[in-house]
Protein backbone atom coordinates (compact mmCIF):
# COMPACT_ATOMS: atom_id res chain seq x y z
CA UNK A 1 0.00 0.00 0.00
CA UNK A 2 1.10 3.68 -0.39
CA UNK A 3 1.40 5.67 2.64
CA UNK A 4 2.95 9.07 3.02
CA UNK A 5 4.29 9.30 6.03
CA UNK A 6 6.02 13.21 7.19
CA UNK A 7 5.66 14.43 3.50
CA UNK A 8 7.82 11.43 1.96
CA UNK A 9 6.02 8.42 -0.25
CA UNK A 10 6.45 4.77 0.97
CA UNK A 11 5.12 1.61 -0.39
CA UNK A 12 5.08 -0.98 2.64
CA UNK A 13 2.48 -2.41 4.06
CA UNK A 14 1.08 -1.86 7.95
CA UNK A 15 -2.54 -2.53 8.96
CA UNK A 16 -2.42 -0.38 11.73
CA UNK A 17 -0.80 2.26 13.18
CA UNK A 18 1.09 0.84 15.81
CA UNK A 19 2.58 -1.85 13.35
CA UNK A 20 3.82 1.03 11.02
CA UNK A 21 5.33 2.86 14.16
CA UNK A 22 7.07 -0.41 15.10
CA UNK A 23 8.22 -1.46 11.64
CA UNK A 24 10.13 1.89 11.06
CA UNK A 25 11.38 1.94 14.63
CA UNK A 26 9.59 5.26 16.10
CA UNK A 27 9.55 4.27 19.35
CA UNK A 28 9.08 6.29 22.92
CA UNK A 29 6.61 7.96 24.43
CA UNK A 30 7.41 11.67 23.35
CA UNK A 31 5.38 10.80 19.90
CA UNK A 32 2.48 12.43 18.72
CA UNK A 33 0.60 10.79 15.40
CA UNK A 34 -2.20 12.10 12.86
CA UNK A 35 -3.65 10.57 10.23
CA UNK A 36 -4.94 12.47 7.46
CA UNK A 37 -5.00 15.47 8.98
CA UNK A 38 -6.99 13.72 12.47
CA UNK A 39 -5.12 13.62 15.85
CA UNK A 40 -4.58 9.33 16.53
CA UNK A 41 -3.87 9.25 20.25
CA UNK A 42 -1.29 6.58 21.60
CA UNK A 43 -4.02 4.46 23.34
CA UNK A 44 -5.97 4.28 19.46
CA UNK A 45 -2.84 3.41 17.46
CA UNK A 46 -3.49 0.19 18.06
CA UNK A 47 -6.56 0.10 16.36
CA UNK A 48 -6.43 2.48 13.72
CA UNK A 49 -6.54 0.59 10.81
CA UNK A 50 -4.64 1.87 7.88
CA UNK A 51 -5.08 2.46 4.32
CA UNK A 52 -4.06 3.03 1.10
CA UNK A 53 -3.10 6.74 0.23
CA UNK A 54 -3.35 7.57 3.74
CA UNK A 55 -1.16 10.67 4.79
CA UNK A 56 0.33 9.88 8.66
CA UNK A 57 2.44 12.61 10.63
CA UNK A 58 5.14 11.50 13.41
CA UNK A 59 6.14 14.41 15.56
CA UNK A 60 7.80 14.96 18.17
CA UNK A 61 9.13 17.77 20.48
CA UNK A 62 11.51 20.05 19.41
CA UNK A 63 13.43 23.63 20.79
CA UNK A 64 10.97 26.10 19.75
CA UNK A 65 10.20 30.15 20.80
CA UNK B 1 2.42 37.53 40.84
CA UNK B 2 0.49 37.12 37.90
CA UNK B 3 -1.51 34.35 37.51
CA UNK B 4 -1.69 32.53 33.88
CA UNK B 5 -4.73 30.64 33.92
CA UNK B 6 -5.20 30.08 38.00
CA UNK B 7 -1.12 29.36 37.73
CA UNK B 8 0.69 31.10 39.84
CA UNK B 9 4.19 31.85 37.92
CA UNK B 10 7.45 32.16 39.67
CA UNK B 11 9.36 34.52 37.04
CA UNK B 12 7.93 37.17 35.17
CA UNK B 13 10.88 36.21 32.19
CA UNK B 14 9.23 32.98 29.66
CA UNK B 15 11.89 31.77 27.94
CA UNK B 16 12.50 30.43 24.15
CA UNK B 17 14.44 26.84 23.47
CA UNK B 18 15.29 27.08 20.16
CA UNK B 19 18.86 28.41 18.63
CA UNK B 20 21.02 27.80 21.63
CA UNK B 21 25.12 27.30 20.17
CA UNK B 22 24.38 23.38 22.09
CA UNK B 23 21.93 21.53 25.03
CA UNK B 24 24.08 22.67 28.00
CA UNK B 25 23.95 26.21 26.97
CA UNK B 26 20.21 26.06 26.57
CA UNK B 27 20.17 24.37 30.17
CA UNK B 28 22.38 26.87 31.92
CA UNK B 29 20.53 29.93 30.14
CA UNK B 30 17.16 28.47 31.54
CA UNK B 31 18.84 28.11 35.22
CA UNK B 32 20.40 31.45 35.57
CA UNK B 33 16.96 32.93 33.78
CA UNK B 34 15.21 32.12 36.51
CA UNK B 35 12.28 31.16 34.38
CA UNK B 36 9.91 28.79 35.20
CA UNK B 37 7.97 28.45 32.03
CA UNK B 38 9.56 27.88 28.45
CA UNK B 39 8.28 27.13 24.89
CA UNK B 40 8.63 24.27 23.15
CA UNK B 41 7.26 22.79 19.30
CA UNK B 42 6.59 19.86 17.55
CA UNK B 43 8.52 18.85 14.19
CA UNK B 44 8.50 15.94 12.29
CA UNK B 45 10.49 12.90 13.78
CA UNK B 46 12.75 10.57 11.40
CA UNK B 47 12.55 7.03 11.70
CA UNK B 48 14.46 5.40 14.42
CA UNK B 49 14.98 9.09 14.84
CA UNK B 50 15.93 10.16 19.02
CA UNK B 51 16.06 13.93 18.85
CA UNK B 52 12.86 14.65 20.17
CA UNK B 53 12.99 11.98 23.04
CA UNK B 54 16.96 13.57 23.87
CA UNK B 55 14.87 17.19 24.08
CA UNK B 56 12.38 15.88 26.03
CA UNK B 57 14.58 14.21 28.39
CA UNK B 58 16.59 17.51 28.77
CA UNK B 59 13.19 19.67 29.32
CA UNK B 60 12.17 17.35 31.66
CA UNK B 61 15.20 17.55 33.69
CA UNK B 62 15.48 21.45 33.90
CA UNK B 63 11.97 21.02 35.75
CA UNK B 64 10.35 24.04 34.33
CA UNK B 65 6.63 24.45 33.01
CA UNK B 66 6.59 24.17 29.05
CA UNK B 67 4.25 25.90 26.88
CA UNK B 68 4.19 24.24 23.51
CA UNK B 69 3.28 26.77 20.20
CA UNK B 70 2.27 25.92 17.02
CA UNK B 71 5.24 28.04 15.23
CA UNK B 72 5.06 27.97 11.48
CA UNK B 73 1.47 27.34 11.08
CA UNK B 74 -0.19 29.42 8.12
CA UNK B 75 -3.54 28.26 8.72
CA UNK B 76 -6.20 27.60 11.44
CA UNK B 77 -6.40 24.02 10.69
CA UNK B 78 -2.78 23.62 11.14
CA UNK B 79 -2.34 25.25 14.02
CA UNK B 80 -5.55 23.57 15.57
CA UNK B 81 -3.73 20.08 14.74
CA UNK B 82 -0.48 20.88 16.32
CA UNK B 83 -2.10 22.05 18.94
CA UNK B 84 -4.11 19.30 19.67
CA UNK B 85 -1.06 16.80 19.22
CA UNK B 86 1.35 18.58 21.58
CA UNK B 87 -1.13 17.99 24.07
CA UNK B 88 -0.95 14.58 23.58
CA UNK B 89 3.14 14.75 23.77
CA UNK B 90 3.32 17.36 26.77
CA UNK B 91 0.17 16.67 28.24
CA UNK B 92 -1.04 20.21 28.86
CA UNK B 93 -3.70 22.49 28.46
CA UNK B 94 -1.36 25.09 27.59
CA UNK B 95 -0.83 26.38 23.81
CA UNK B 96 0.73 29.37 22.41
CA UNK B 97 -1.06 29.70 19.51
CA UNK B 98 0.83 31.16 16.17
CA UNK B 99 -1.16 31.48 13.29
CA UNK B 100 1.28 33.65 10.50
CA UNK B 101 -0.10 35.80 8.17
CA UNK B 102 2.90 37.26 6.27
CA UNK B 103 5.76 35.38 5.34
CA UNK B 104 8.30 38.78 5.78
CA UNK B 105 7.50 40.22 9.39
CA UNK B 106 5.90 36.88 10.75
CA UNK B 107 2.69 38.79 11.50
CA UNK B 108 -0.31 36.94 12.90
CA UNK B 109 -3.13 36.48 10.68
CA UNK B 110 -5.27 37.41 13.61
CA UNK B 111 -8.62 36.58 12.17
CA UNK B 112 -7.52 32.89 11.67
CA UNK B 113 -5.87 33.84 15.35
CA UNK B 114 -9.33 34.05 16.54
CA UNK B 115 -11.03 31.38 14.88
CA UNK B 116 -8.52 28.96 16.01
CA UNK B 117 -8.48 30.29 19.83
CA UNK B 118 -12.27 29.72 19.85
CA UNK B 119 -11.77 26.30 18.63
CA UNK B 120 -9.33 25.12 20.79
CA UNK B 121 -10.67 27.00 24.12
CA UNK B 122 -13.73 24.90 23.13
CA UNK B 123 -11.58 21.52 23.26
CA UNK B 124 -10.60 22.63 27.16
CA UNK B 125 -7.20 24.26 25.66
CA UNK B 126 -5.63 27.08 28.13
CA UNK B 127 -4.34 29.37 24.55
CA UNK B 128 -1.84 32.09 25.21
CA UNK B 129 -2.18 33.85 21.65
CA UNK B 130 0.61 35.70 19.98
CA UNK B 131 -1.21 38.74 18.54
CA UNK B 132 -0.57 42.55 17.65
CA UNK B 133 -1.62 45.54 20.29
CA UNK B 134 -5.00 45.47 18.28
CA UNK B 135 -7.41 46.97 20.91
CA UNK B 136 -10.46 45.01 18.42
CA UNK B 137 -8.00 41.69 18.06
CA UNK B 138 -7.98 41.82 22.08
CA UNK B 139 -11.40 42.23 22.85
CA UNK B 140 -12.08 39.29 20.32
CA UNK B 141 -9.78 36.97 21.53
CA UNK B 142 -11.40 37.33 24.90
CA UNK B 143 -14.62 36.80 23.85
CA UNK B 144 -12.93 33.56 22.58
CA UNK B 145 -11.98 32.37 25.54
CA UNK B 146 -8.08 33.57 25.76
CA UNK B 147 -7.31 34.75 29.82
CA UNK B 148 -3.91 35.87 28.36
CA UNK B 149 -2.96 38.19 25.41
CA UNK B 150 0.40 37.87 24.19
CA UNK B 151 1.46 40.82 21.84
CA UNK B 152 4.59 41.27 19.56
CA UNK B 153 6.21 44.62 20.13
CA UNK B 154 8.04 43.62 16.92
CA UNK B 155 8.81 41.07 14.60
CA UNK B 156 9.51 37.59 15.69
CA UNK B 157 13.70 37.46 16.11
CA UNK B 158 14.02 41.22 14.64
CA UNK B 159 15.54 42.69 18.23
CA UNK B 160 14.18 45.93 17.09
CA UNK B 161 12.76 46.54 20.59
CA UNK B 162 9.26 48.22 20.76
CA UNK B 163 7.92 50.12 17.96
CA UNK B 164 4.33 51.00 19.33
CA UNK B 165 4.90 51.99 23.06
CA UNK B 166 1.68 54.21 22.44
CA UNK B 167 -0.21 51.10 21.21
CA UNK B 168 1.03 48.84 24.19
CA UNK B 169 0.05 51.40 26.94
CA UNK B 170 -3.30 51.58 25.37
CA UNK B 171 -3.57 48.07 25.44
CA UNK B 172 -2.48 48.02 29.12
CA UNK B 173 -4.82 50.35 30.09
CA UNK B 174 -8.11 48.68 27.88
CA UNK B 175 -7.37 45.61 29.79
CA UNK B 176 -6.03 46.13 33.44
CA UNK B 177 -6.60 43.18 34.75
CA UNK B 178 -6.09 40.33 31.69
CA UNK B 179 -2.31 38.93 32.01
CA UNK B 180 -0.44 40.41 29.22
CA UNK B 181 3.26 39.26 27.93
CA UNK B 182 5.16 41.09 25.54
CA UNK B 183 5.74 38.26 22.93
CA UNK B 184 8.40 38.42 20.22
CA UNK B 185 10.65 40.99 18.88
CA UNK B 186 12.56 42.01 22.35
CA UNK B 187 16.65 42.12 21.54
CA UNK B 188 17.92 44.27 24.46
CA UNK B 189 17.24 44.03 28.24
CA UNK B 190 16.68 48.11 28.12
CA UNK B 191 13.49 46.86 25.44
CA UNK B 192 11.98 44.35 28.27
CA UNK B 193 12.78 47.18 31.12
CA UNK B 194 10.60 49.40 28.49
CA UNK B 195 7.69 47.27 28.43
CA UNK B 196 7.55 46.33 32.18
CA UNK B 197 7.72 49.90 32.86
CA UNK B 198 4.30 50.34 31.03
CA UNK B 199 2.90 47.43 33.34
CA UNK B 200 3.43 44.71 31.64
CA UNK B 201 3.14 41.23 33.24
CA UNK B 202 5.85 39.45 31.76
CA UNK B 203 7.75 39.12 28.64
CA UNK B 204 8.78 35.98 26.39
CA UNK B 205 11.78 36.26 24.52
CA UNK B 206 14.23 33.74 22.64
CA UNK B 207 16.50 34.78 20.18
CA UNK B 208 17.37 37.82 22.46
CA UNK B 209 19.56 35.18 24.90
CA UNK B 210 20.23 32.56 22.65
CA UNK B 211 21.78 34.28 20.22
CA UNK B 212 24.08 36.53 22.39
CA UNK B 213 27.85 35.62 22.67
CA UNK B 214 26.95 34.58 25.83
CA UNK B 215 23.33 33.13 26.40
CA UNK B 216 23.63 32.51 30.16
CA UNK B 217 25.02 36.08 30.85
CA UNK B 218 22.19 37.53 28.72
CA UNK B 219 19.91 35.52 30.34
CA UNK B 220 20.54 36.80 33.53
CA UNK B 221 20.57 40.16 32.57
CA UNK B 222 17.20 40.02 31.10
CA UNK B 223 15.95 38.56 34.78
CA UNK B 224 17.15 41.57 35.96
CA UNK B 225 16.08 44.18 33.63
CA UNK B 226 12.33 42.37 33.45
CA UNK B 227 12.44 42.89 37.19
CA UNK B 228 13.78 46.25 37.28
CA UNK B 229 11.25 47.67 34.82
CA UNK B 230 8.40 45.67 36.95
CA UNK B 231 9.94 47.28 40.14
CA UNK B 232 9.84 50.87 38.32
CA UNK B 233 6.31 50.31 37.28
CA UNK B 234 4.97 50.00 40.98
CA UNK B 235 6.89 52.21 42.47
CA UNK B 236 5.24 55.41 40.35
CA UNK B 237 7.67 57.16 37.49
CA UNK B 238 7.93 60.72 36.83
CA UNK B 239 6.29 61.93 33.74
CA UNK B 240 8.71 63.75 31.36
CA UNK B 241 9.11 68.02 32.26
CA UNK B 242 9.72 70.30 29.26
CA UNK B 243 12.25 72.36 31.48
CA UNK B 244 14.63 71.62 34.08
CA UNK B 245 14.14 71.50 37.42
CA UNK B 246 16.66 72.06 40.00
CA UNK B 247 17.39 68.69 42.62
CA UNK B 248 19.42 70.52 44.87
CA UNK B 249 16.88 72.71 46.82
CA UNK B 250 17.46 76.95 46.61
CA UNK B 251 16.82 77.35 49.90
CA UNK B 252 19.71 78.56 52.40
CA UNK B 253 21.61 79.00 49.43
CA UNK B 254 24.99 81.33 49.89
CA UNK B 255 25.24 84.58 48.19
CA UNK B 256 29.19 85.11 47.35
CA UNK B 257 29.03 88.43 45.82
Amino acid sequence: MKLTINGEEHELQATTLAELLQRLEFEGDWLATAVNGELVRKADRVDHRLQDSDRIEILSPMQGG
Amino acid sequence: MPLFYEIEIRSRLLLGTARYPSPAVLAEAVRRSGTDIVTVSLRRETAGGRQGGAFFELIRELGVRVLPNTAGCHSVSEAVLTARMAREVFGTDWIKLEVIGHQDTLQPDVFGLVEGARILTGEGFQVFPYTTDDLVVAERLLEAGCQVLMPWCAPIGSAMGPQNVQGLRAMRAEFPDVPLIVDAGIGRPSHATTVMELGYDAVLLNTAVAGAADPAAMAEAFAKAIDAGHAAHGAGMLEPRDMAVPSTPLIGKAVFS
